[in-house]
């Protein structure tokens, strides 16, 4: 670009995973060994970089290019915007790679439809006077069609249709290089940003000509406010009167802004499109001009379009650039997750110094995206997949709770630290990488109070997601593997008498004692403060303790009676979808028991545990060794897995949360083949924090128990409040 | 009763018709008071008025029958911020002893209202100015112009040898994109006499060129202003197609000679300290229009109307950009689209007012 250079890469990064495998058992003593065994591995995975920086430290990123460009098969590098000309002399001697040009809409283009897809939250509308100032909008996943309009020194206005039909449909000429031409011209101020700086200083009413300067007040009959811009600059029609530099620079930008947002009206109107985004450097993180852009958005289209503008709209060039040069890999096959150890975020202001020395500005600045080994798309039961928010609370929206939660994440980050050294007990800086996770981790709560929203929507969701990403980034992938083991263990050896007990039960009885055991297996979470204190400090607490905590009936949320009534009278569900929580008691003595139930009425089960490690949620190939254990003790269990009516997945996901917009794709043509029309989702990470208004096409059964007193107050409980919300869509 | 008057105050020209009836009687004469006859004199044997008053005899509708009258239609304009002196003259010429109403638009006639009351005493028949603006531009365009065709356009816009100006006939003018360039913009669809709206409008209009010239040249008229843009060259100060591209940017099929960027040039301090105040004056006015053209070519296409009809001040002595308007037009609809140009320029408000005053 004309300022910044923005570097796209893709790199393979080697960390650790734990992975469990079950011991070979032939001939040894079962009773005292663990249940399986864990391993750290070094695993590889493929990650996309994005970093901007001025042009200034170029030479110091191509010296950086040249020490880590390991594949000695690349040849070329990819270049695009107007510095491609600039400065490709520089890069081809430097790197003895060949610079390959593209076209800068082509590229735009492409990054844009890469990061409408991928980055969850990347599309935001800007309000004014409101406590956070960007309005994150759900991912819809049509996303075409759409208008881009890049405001450069001058404007594009480009339809997008499809991943690879574009068309310029229009542009202006007054652009970002008016307002800095022509700003330049009458302030004598040089800098763009110091342009803008003038022009937020300034009143543009002293040199506009209003409709109030020409009617005395509003124009009445067109319904037109007597603030209205008459004239711009039609009070400056005088040789001898003098203007201040800030109200000119005003004056100029409402101009350009309004022109600019009247000309893009015109073109959605005539092509019937609904989402504008707006871009270029007029446009790039700049408040101001994001605020006069969504104001003449909204005065000419009477509020029927809206102005949006992306969280990397920055990087769009560049991401497109590289795409265009891993296209024999096909980088669009693949689901990217959003690092958010490794990004700074929107408007960051305390960027971290990797790979190169900051020295100055905030435009230092870095995006880091995962690529995910399985593809993720919507789970196919969601009522209306474009309008589907995960989270329930918006904490960027609600600064009462927002206040509460950073604190909150704030108080346990000690005992997560802790806990993360404890976890690897054998090695010899584990201690030195807890304190580093802590310091990375707190720095992003820090930034998060600063910039809400920095990462898109603050949710609890995102807290709990970026420490996972903090603790992997310092190799600790999965600090509760070892608790997990040994409550596993535990859990099993009391399977047995669990389910003893509740065949004992007549029917009614039973079901009643089924729902009760899964709560109180869900009351085992290492990631709500309450219970891992108690969980600390007595490790004998046990699954009776638990259901004693439990909130009686009427429960908070309470659907009970309209649940058993369903399975009294209704026909046996045809499949069910279960999000499993928790390791240990949760999953073995409180959904499995349920489970069990469920085959034995006759309905298949669909089993959906995390991918990855989070706190000690129950993982997938956990839940592979779990399951053929009980298995072992419950021919229930044994042949519903043999004749396939049984089926372990995994959700894609390594969160407490659960979003189900980004969904394991194995999972969803499951769900489809099975003709699932039951829907569970358990725990408070799943059902509360994320997924309590989520609205199914079939039923759906959420269930959780409140381990957060602040939480169930705010839902007007106490803590150990049950959630038991049973919903059958309207027809 | 006389005298007959229309008055457009806008936000920067006072537009005043004033109708000079031939046909009067010995009778009348005689009947007529002192001071008719001294407004009379005054408007009809000067051509300046004070240092601002300009009388158009250009523009003047001569032997024109107007309500059974036969007389001349005279064009006469000067600076709003000059209203104060003009209530004051009527004021001191017993304007309110004729006992006549005046009839007026524009935004001036609520904002002066007060002062014509009190200063003048004479109450104001306010009148709204997209009403007044095409009943003024339907009878102009039908009494013709002493002669010859009102409306006009430019045969081969994109040519700059073989442009010339031809008169168009507008007898079935519906629809129509009206485009009304004052201090600022106004566009208006109008489908029959009656039957119109106001699609939209910009405030990047005559006000703005002449405002952006004030400052950035130090000129004081729009006369010296539209004088240094025509000895100016606008694409040192704006940023073209081909500078950017080399030549044209055939991905989009856009031009090498295209604006990419107004005033883009300006960015560099080098090129801004190796302009003129011509070229300023020049890349101003080129900006304006071209916006102007590209706001009521898009205007055009949503109202799915092909001829646009250009009418305000902006455009007066102004063959640039009605020039300019022309090309544009025509080169970015493909030929679908025609410009056309009022002789009459800013004085349609004013008319529509006068006659507004006789259907009374």
């Amino acid at each position: 670009g004309g300022s910044l250079t923005k570097l796209a890469y893709y790199s393979t990064v080697q960390h650790k995973v734990a992975r469990v495998r079950s011991f070979d058992h032939s001939g040894k003593d079962i009773e005292n060994e663990p249940l399986y065994e864990i391993t750290v591995q070094e695993e590889i995975t493929a990650r996309l970089h994005f970093i901007k920086f001025e042009n200034t430290y170029i030479e110091t990123c191509l010296d950086f290019i040249k020490d880590h460009l390991v594949n000695t098969e690349t040849k070329v590098i990819k270049a695009t915007g107007g510095g491609a000309y600039k400065f490709k002399d520089l890069i081809e001697k430097k790197l003895g790679l060949k610079v390959d040009k593209e076209d800068v809409m082509t590229c735009l283009i492409k990054g844009c439809n890469f990061v409408l897809r991928n980055i969850p939250h990347e599309v935001f509308a800007y309000q004014k006077d409101s406590d956070t100032e960007f309005r994150f909008q759900t991912n819809d996943p049509n996303i075409f069609p759409y208008l881009l309009v890049n405001i450069g020194s001058g404007v594009s206005i480009v339809k997008v249709e499809t991943e690879d039909k574009f068309e310029w449909i229009g542009g202006s000429s007054i652009g970002g290089g008016t307002f800095w031409g022509l700003g330049a011209l009458l302030t004598k101020t040089k800098k763009f940003d110091e342009l803008l700086q003038l022009a937020s200083k300034g009143q543009h009413t002293n040199v506009d000509m209003l409709v109030k300067d020409v009617y005395g007040g509003a124009y009445q009959t067109l319904g037109l406010s007597g603030n209205l811009i008459a004239s711009s600059f039609g009070k400056s029609t005088t040789a001898d009167k003098e203007f201040s530099k800030e109200d000119m620079a005003k004056s100029l930008l409402h101009m350009i802004s309004n022109d600019i947002g009247q000309l893009a009206c015109l073109y959605a109107k005539l092509h019937n499109l609904e989402k504008i985004y707006f871009g270029g450097f007029f446009i790039r993180g700049h408040p101001v001009t994001m605020r006069t852009i969504t104001y003449s958005i909204n005065f000419f289209s009477k509020g029927e379009v809206q102005a949006l503008f992306l969280r990397h709209e920055g990087y769009l060039g560049a991401i497109g650039a590289f795409l265009k040069g891993a296209e024999q890999d096909n980088p669009n096959q693949y689901s990217w997750g959003e690092n958010y150890a490794g990004s700074s975020g929107l408007m960051s202001t305390s960027p971290d110094v990797y790979p190169m020395q900051r020295t100055r500005s905030g435009t230092f600045d870095m995006l880091e995206m995962d690529r995910l080994e399985r593809p993720l798309v919507n789970l196919p039961l969601l009522k209306d997949p474009s309008t589907y928010i995960p989270d329930t609370v918006d904490l960027t929206d609600d600064a009462m709770a927002r206040k509460y939660w950073l604190t909150c994440f704030e108080e346990a980050l000690d005992g997560v630290a802790k806990r993360a050294a404890a976890s690897q007990p054998d090695s010899m800086d584990a201690l030195e990488r807890a304190e580093k996770f802590r310091q990375k981790y707190w720095n992003k709560l820090q930034t998060l109070r600063q910039q809400p929203f920095a990462y898109g929507t603050l949710t609890v969701r995102s807290l709990l997601d970026t420490r996972e990403h903090c603790l992997n980034e310092f190799n600790f992938p999965d600090p509760y593997s070892k608790i997990k083991q040994k409550e596993n263990g535990i859990a099993l050896k009391c399977f047995h008498s669990v389910i003893e007990s509740l065949d004992s039960l007549d029917w009614e009885e039973r079901q009643f004692a089924l729902v009760k055991g899964l709560l109180a297996g869900n009351v085992f979470d290492w990631g709500a403060k309450a219970v891992s204190d108690v969980l600390e400090s007595e490790p004998q607490f046990g699954f009776e303790e638990a259901k004693s905590k439990l909130q009686e009936r009427p429960w908070l949320q309470d659907s009970y009676n309209q649940w058993l009534e369903r399975l009294k009278e209704g026909p046996p569900h045809k499949c069910a979808l279960i999000f499993a929580d928790n390791s240990g008691i949760d999953i073995i003595l409180g959904v499995f028991p349920f489970v069990r139930e469920l085959l034995s009425r006759g309905t298949e089960v669909i089993l959906a545990c995390n991918s990855g490690p989070a706190l000690n949620d129950v993982t997938y190939s956990e839940s592979l060794i779990v399951t053929e254990r009980i298995a072992a003790m419950d021919p229930i269990i044994q042949s519903a897995l043999k004749e396939e009516k049984l089926l372990l997945v995994q959700t894609g996901s390594s969160s407490p949360c659960l979003d189900l917009s980004r969904l394991d794709k194995g999972l969803a043509v499951l769900v489809r083949e099975r003709k699932t029309d039951l829907v569970i989702i358990e725990g408070m990470g799943r059902a509360i924090h994320t997924n309590y208004y989520a609205a199914f096409k079939c039923e759906s059964l959420k269930l959780a128990v409140i381990k957060n007193s602040w939480l169930a107050d705010r839902l007007g409980g106490k803590i150990f409040s049950v959630i038991f919300k049973y919903e059958v869509p309207c027809q | 009763v006389f005298p007959w008057f229309g008055l457009d105050i806008g936000g920067t020209l006072v537009k005043l018709v004033y109708f000079e009836p031939k046909d009067i009687t010995a009778e009348e004469e005689e009947e007529e008071v002192e001071n008719l006859k001294s407004i009379r004199k005054y408007l009809t044997s000067n051509v300046a008025y004070g240092s601002t008053g300009i009388r158009d005899v250009h523009l003047e509708l001569k032997d024109l029958t107007l309500c059974g009258r036969k007389g001349n239609l005279h064009f006469i304009r000067f600076p709003t911020h000059d209203m104060p002196a003009f209530i004051q003259m009527g004021s001191e010429k017993h304007f309110s002893s004729l006992h006549t109403t005046l009839c007026a638009t524009g935004g001036g006639a609520y904002k002066f209202e007060q002062d014509f009351l009190t200063m003048g005493d004479l109450q104001l028949c306010k009148l709204d100015e997209l009403d007044c603006l095409i009943k003024g531009v339907l009878y102009i365009d039908s009494v013709g112009f002493n002669g010859h065709s009102e409306c006009y356009y430019f045969e081969n816009p994109t040519d700059a040898e073989r442009c010339q100006k031809l008169p168009f006939n507008l007898e079935n003018p519906y629809p129509l994109l009206l485009v009304n360039i004052g201090s600022g913009v106004s566009i208006l669809a109008v489908y029959s006499k009656e039957n119109y709206k106001r699609v939209t409008g910009t405030s990047l209009g005559g006000g703005t060129f002449f405002g952006l010239c004030c400052l950035l040249t130090g000129c004081s008229t729009f006369e010296e202003a539209l004088e240094m843009a025509s000895r100016g060259d606008s694409t040192k100060v704006d940023k073209l197609v081909r500078d950017i591209y080399g030549g044209d940017y055939e991905r989009f099929g856009l031009p090498g000679w295209a604006v990419a960027s107004s005033f883009g040039n300006m960015m560099s301090k080098e090129k801004r300290d190796s302009v003129s105040k011509e070229d300023l004056a020049k890349a101003t006015l080129i900006t304006i229009t071209n916006n102007i053209g590209s706001i009521a070519r898009m205007c055009a296409l949503n109202e799915n109307i092909n001829r646009v009809v250009f009418v305000g001040n902006f455009l007066r002595i102004n063959t640039i950009s009605m020039r300019l308007l022309a090309y544009a037009l025509d080169y970015w609809s493909k030929g679908q689209l025609k410009a056309l140009f009022l002789e009459h320029e800013g004085y349609f408000g004013a008319v529509g007012a006068l006659l507004e005053l006789l259907d009374s």
